[in-house]
This record gives structure tokens, sequence and C-alpha cells, in this order.
């Protein structure tokens, strides 16, 4: 399969690698899909007083698609708010990285790990969840 | 060395030079019909299809007579199920196989199922093996046909056909076998062997792509109906004027094959014990399929926490396949590696390395520094490597599947 030379730059380049501690409360941790479907995203924002995201970080297991979505968004969220992040859509990730429709999952998945760890900062913060929460991946 | 590094021998085979020089005159100077029988052209073209029929028939242990051309193992196999089945239909309606076969294998006994044959599914042992007494007793006494590879694409193990074969000629139900990974790979005798049609393909064993062989038996007489039907070329097996430089090298092949496969396999062995001694002492990798019975050339490899099309990608200075089906429309990995028992994460992280006869040691050693370092960089990248270092059980976590 052809890779679009952004998706290459990504995979080989990836931005943001890495952990912040789960438990920090202006951490917020997103992990979404499953070991079973060939991708698993961990996506974590770190957020000021002022509401902003300063950082972020990620983690992917999956495919270059996967790698290379969720490097994107950890570069995209930075400098956000949190109601500006969760407005990031998968379509607009797909059309960055030129995505084939076999891949648009990998965009999709980049959508919910954004949107799960703003829900996790918004719930140790004690804030109403927003709608279309997705879902997360829980350890027993 | 050449980049990339070719290291997917059992998707295809590099055809032979000396095989290649062999076929050349076949285009151009000798180009007669097969079936002419009234000029020399059509005899030259004959006598070298006959020359090469005694090449693939000595391969295999076989009569020439029993010899059919085919396009290749895809038509082999529908040709030897469907032709066996449909012929003795009013024998029973109930044929047997096992999950890993080829898809040519499976597709063509779903098939069968649509035409109103019953077909069971036998499930593998974990290595890879069919178990011998569940195979027993998935028979039934309307059991016409059973169809089992000798040697398995995706992990290399070697099936116990001989004794399938004894099961089978004592109840009178044919035994057709996928032996494309087999043939020029391990030594086949059909005068022993109680295989009744058999499946072998040039382009495996370095002949070119495009022709195969049916192997028919004709002690005791087993009938097949054809499944292409025109000149009457092939006995009525197979018609359709014969491919003569296709042929010529498979004939070539079959003939290096029998002369050189003792010292290849040696040194294939070799080479893949330094493949496997260079990555098994990597944490948590996995070889996949049964580790005596095995032909030397396939090496099936689990890379857990590293899924496998990202590893290809980072490994595209080798050219080796995935069991990863992230490419794929479905998000499926590899069937045989699921028949295995093998979790989806290690299906995902699956690398098959296959190796040939022009696989050199320095080859080798890069594949392996090249697998190390990136395996090594996609596991920094992975939260599932994360994890099983800090101890969590992936087992015990509730996954979002989507």
């Amino acid at each position: 399969m052809a890779y679009s030379d952004k998706v290459i730059d990504h995979y080989e380049n990836p931005r943001n690698v890495g952990s912040f501690d789960k438990a920090d409360d202006a951490v917020g941790t997103g992990m979404v899909g499953a070991p079973a479907c060939g991708d698993v995203m961990k996506l974590q924002i770190r957020v000021g007083k002022d509401g902003i995201i300063e950082d972020a970080r990620f983690k992917t297991y999956g495919c270059g698609s996967a790698i290379a979505s969720s490097s994107l968004v950890t570069e995209w969220v930075k400098g956000k708010r949190l109601d500006e992040a969760a407005a990031i859509r998968n379509t607009q990730i797909a059309q960055e990285l030129s995505l084939p429709p076999v891949k648009i999952h990998c965009s999709i998945l980049a959508e919910d790990a954004i949107k799960a760890a703003i829900a996790d900062y918004r719930k140790k913060h004690g804030l109403e969840p927003q709608a279309a929460e997705a879902p997360q991946a829980t350890v027993a | 060395m050449k980049l990339p590094v070719y290291l997917d021998y059992s998707a295809t085979t590099p055809v032979d030079p000396r095989v290649a020089q062999k076929m050349i005159p076949y285009l151009t100077e000798f180009f007669g019909n097969a079936a002419s029988r009234s000029h020399a052209f059509g005899w030259k073209a004959e006598a070298a299809v006959d020359e090469a029929r005694g090449h693939v028939a000595a391969l295999i242990g076989a009569d020439p007579k029993e010899i059919v051309w085919t396009s290749g193992a895809t038509e082999g196999n529908n040709l030897a199920i469907k032709g066996a089945a449909q012929f003795y239909k009013t024998k029973g309606k109930h044929l047997v196989t096992q999950k890993t076969e080829h898809k040519a294998t499976l597709d063509t006994m779903r098939e069968l199922e649509r035409q109103g044959f019953e077909c069971t599914y036998l499930e593998v042992e974990e290595n890879g093996l069919v178990d011998l007494k569940k195979f027993e007793a998935a028979l039934r006494p309307d059991t016409i046909l059973a169809s089992i590879m000798m040697v398995n694409n995706e992990i290399g193990v070697i099936q116990p056909v001989a004794e399938i074969g004894e099961i089978c000629r004592a109840r009178g139900i044919i035994l057709h076998c996928d032996a494309v990974q087999a043939a020029g790979k391990l030594p086949i005798d059909l005068a022993t062997l109680k295989v009744d049609l058999l499946t072998i393909t040039a382009h495996k064993m370095y002949g070119p792509k495009g022709i195969g062989a049916l192997y028919v038996r004709r002690k005791p007489r087993v009938r097949i109906e054809p499944q292409i039907h025109g000149g009457g070329h092939e006995r009525g097996f197979r018609s359709g004027t014969l491919a003569t430089h296709q042929i010529v090298g498979f004939g070539e092949a079959a003939r290096i094959a029998k002369l050189e496969m003792a010292a290849d396999n040696e040194r294939i062995r070799a080479l893949r014990d330094r493949l496997l001694q260079g990555l098994s002492s990597m944490e948590e990798v996995v070889v996949n399929g049964d580790l005596e019975r095995r032909i030397p050339g396939i090496l099936n490899v689990s890379f857990n926490y590293v899924e496998g099309e990202s590893l290809l990608m980072a490994i595209k200075d080798i050219a080796v396949s995935s069991g990863s089906a992230c490419t794929s429309a479905s998000l499926e990995p590899s069937y045989v590696l699921r028949a295995l028992g093998r979790s989806d994460e290690l299906a995902h992280s699956s690398i098959r390395f296959t190796l040939g006869k022009f696989t050199t040691a320095e080859e080798i050693d890069y594949a392996v520094k090249l697998v190390r370092d990136k395996v090594a960089k996609l596991r920094e990248l992975s939260p599932l490597w994360e994890m099983y270092k800090d101890g969590v059980d992936l087992n015990s976590v509730q996954w979002a599947a989507h």
C-alpha cells in the first residue's frame, strides 16, 4: 500500500511520543481501540489552569496510518481550549493525511482518543460529561 | 548486497537462470503446438513436453502418465476437489478438510457446499498440525474426499499426510493433497505415499508462474470430472493448448530441484537457525507452528505488542509478509494463526520470513539487525508494551472495540 508523504513523515518522526502521570490532576487520559482490531491509541493531554491544553503525549499500537493520525492530533490539540479540541473531526485528520478509505477508521479512532482524554479530564474535575463521549478502555 | 532483501520465497521465487535459458528457445524457435501431429514443429514441442513431464513425475515419484498440466495451484486444487467430488457424488456428499488450508482449497469447498455437498473443516492443534484421531473421528460413511495440505504456506509445518493416506485408503476415501509448498523442498514419493490427487506449481520452486501440475493416480485408478472442456488435451482432464515454454521451465526446475534439494535444504536450515537465533533473544518473541515438523524455509514469528503492518512499513528494506490484515477491508488477522489459537494481538503482530536458495548470510544478518532495531522503536511507541512492562494483564482490560 502506498502511504502519503505526511503519513510517512509522522510515522518516521512521530511527535510527542510518551506518557504523562495518569494520576496527575492536570492530565486527561484517553485509551481507545482494541488489540483484537489491530489498533490501540493512548492519548494524554495536560491542561493549564486557564483551561488551555498545554501539552499532549501519545502511544499507539497500530498501522502506520494509526500512528500518524495520533501523532498529528497531539500537535493539533496543543494550545486549544477543551471545547476547541473536542471539535476536531476525523474528516479533518483523514484529509490532512490523505488517508485512503480503508484507513478512515484510524482517523475515527484518533478523534475518539481526543474525546476520551477530554472526558477523563472533565470527570477528574467534577465537570459534566459532554455529549457524544467516546467509549474508552478500562483496566479491571 | 542489493536492497530490498527478498525474504518472501513462499509467495513466489525468482526463476532459476538455468530454467530461463532452457525456456527461451521454446518461445521463439520451437514454438509449435504440441497437439500438432502433422509436422516437425508439433513433434518438437511434444517431445519437450514429454521430457518435462518425466522430470516433474520423477520429482514426486509418479508415472509421467499421472501428470496433468494446469495453470497453477489454484486451478489444480479446483480441478482435484471439484473434479473428484462431482465424479463420486453418487457415493456420498461429505468432504473433509482443515481450517489452515490455502484459500484455493477453502473457497472451493465453500462452492461445493453451495452445490449441496457437506464439508467438515477440522480444527488444528496449537502447533498447527492435524490430530489423526480427530481426523478419523470426522470421517463419515458418506465421506468421499479429504483434502489436507502437505506444508502450510504461512507457518511451514508438515502435516502427517502419510498417516492420513493410510486412514483414507482403508476406507476408500479419495485423498487430495496441496503440496505446493512441499514440492522441491521435501522428498515426495507417490509410489509409497497413499495420496490420490496432488497439486504442485512451478513458481514456488524456481520455475515460471502460470504453470502447475495435478497428479492423478492410476493405480488404484482415480477419476475426476474435467472443469475445462475443449480439445481433449491432457487425456481429457484439462483441455487447452499446452504452454510449451512454461512446461519446459517447470520440467527443468523439477530436474534441478531433485538434484539439489538436499544441499539447498542444509544451507537454508543453517540460515534459518541464524535468523531464529538473532530474533529469539528479544523479549516476547513467539515462533508460530511446530518447531520440529517444519520445512526449513518458512519462519513465522510474532513480535508481541507491535502491530504487523507498522512493522512491515518500518522494515521495508526486507520483503516479507505479515499475518496482520490491516491492509485489507476486514480487520481480521490471519485465519491460520487464529486457528492455532493465537490471540488476536499475536496474530496481528506476526511476520513471515521465507528463505530460499539465493538467500545469503549477509542478508540474514541485515534482516536481524533491522528487525531488532525497529521492533524496539515501535515498542517504545506501543501502549500495550507500556502496560505489559507495568505488569498490567492485557486480558483484564475492557477494550472499547470499534
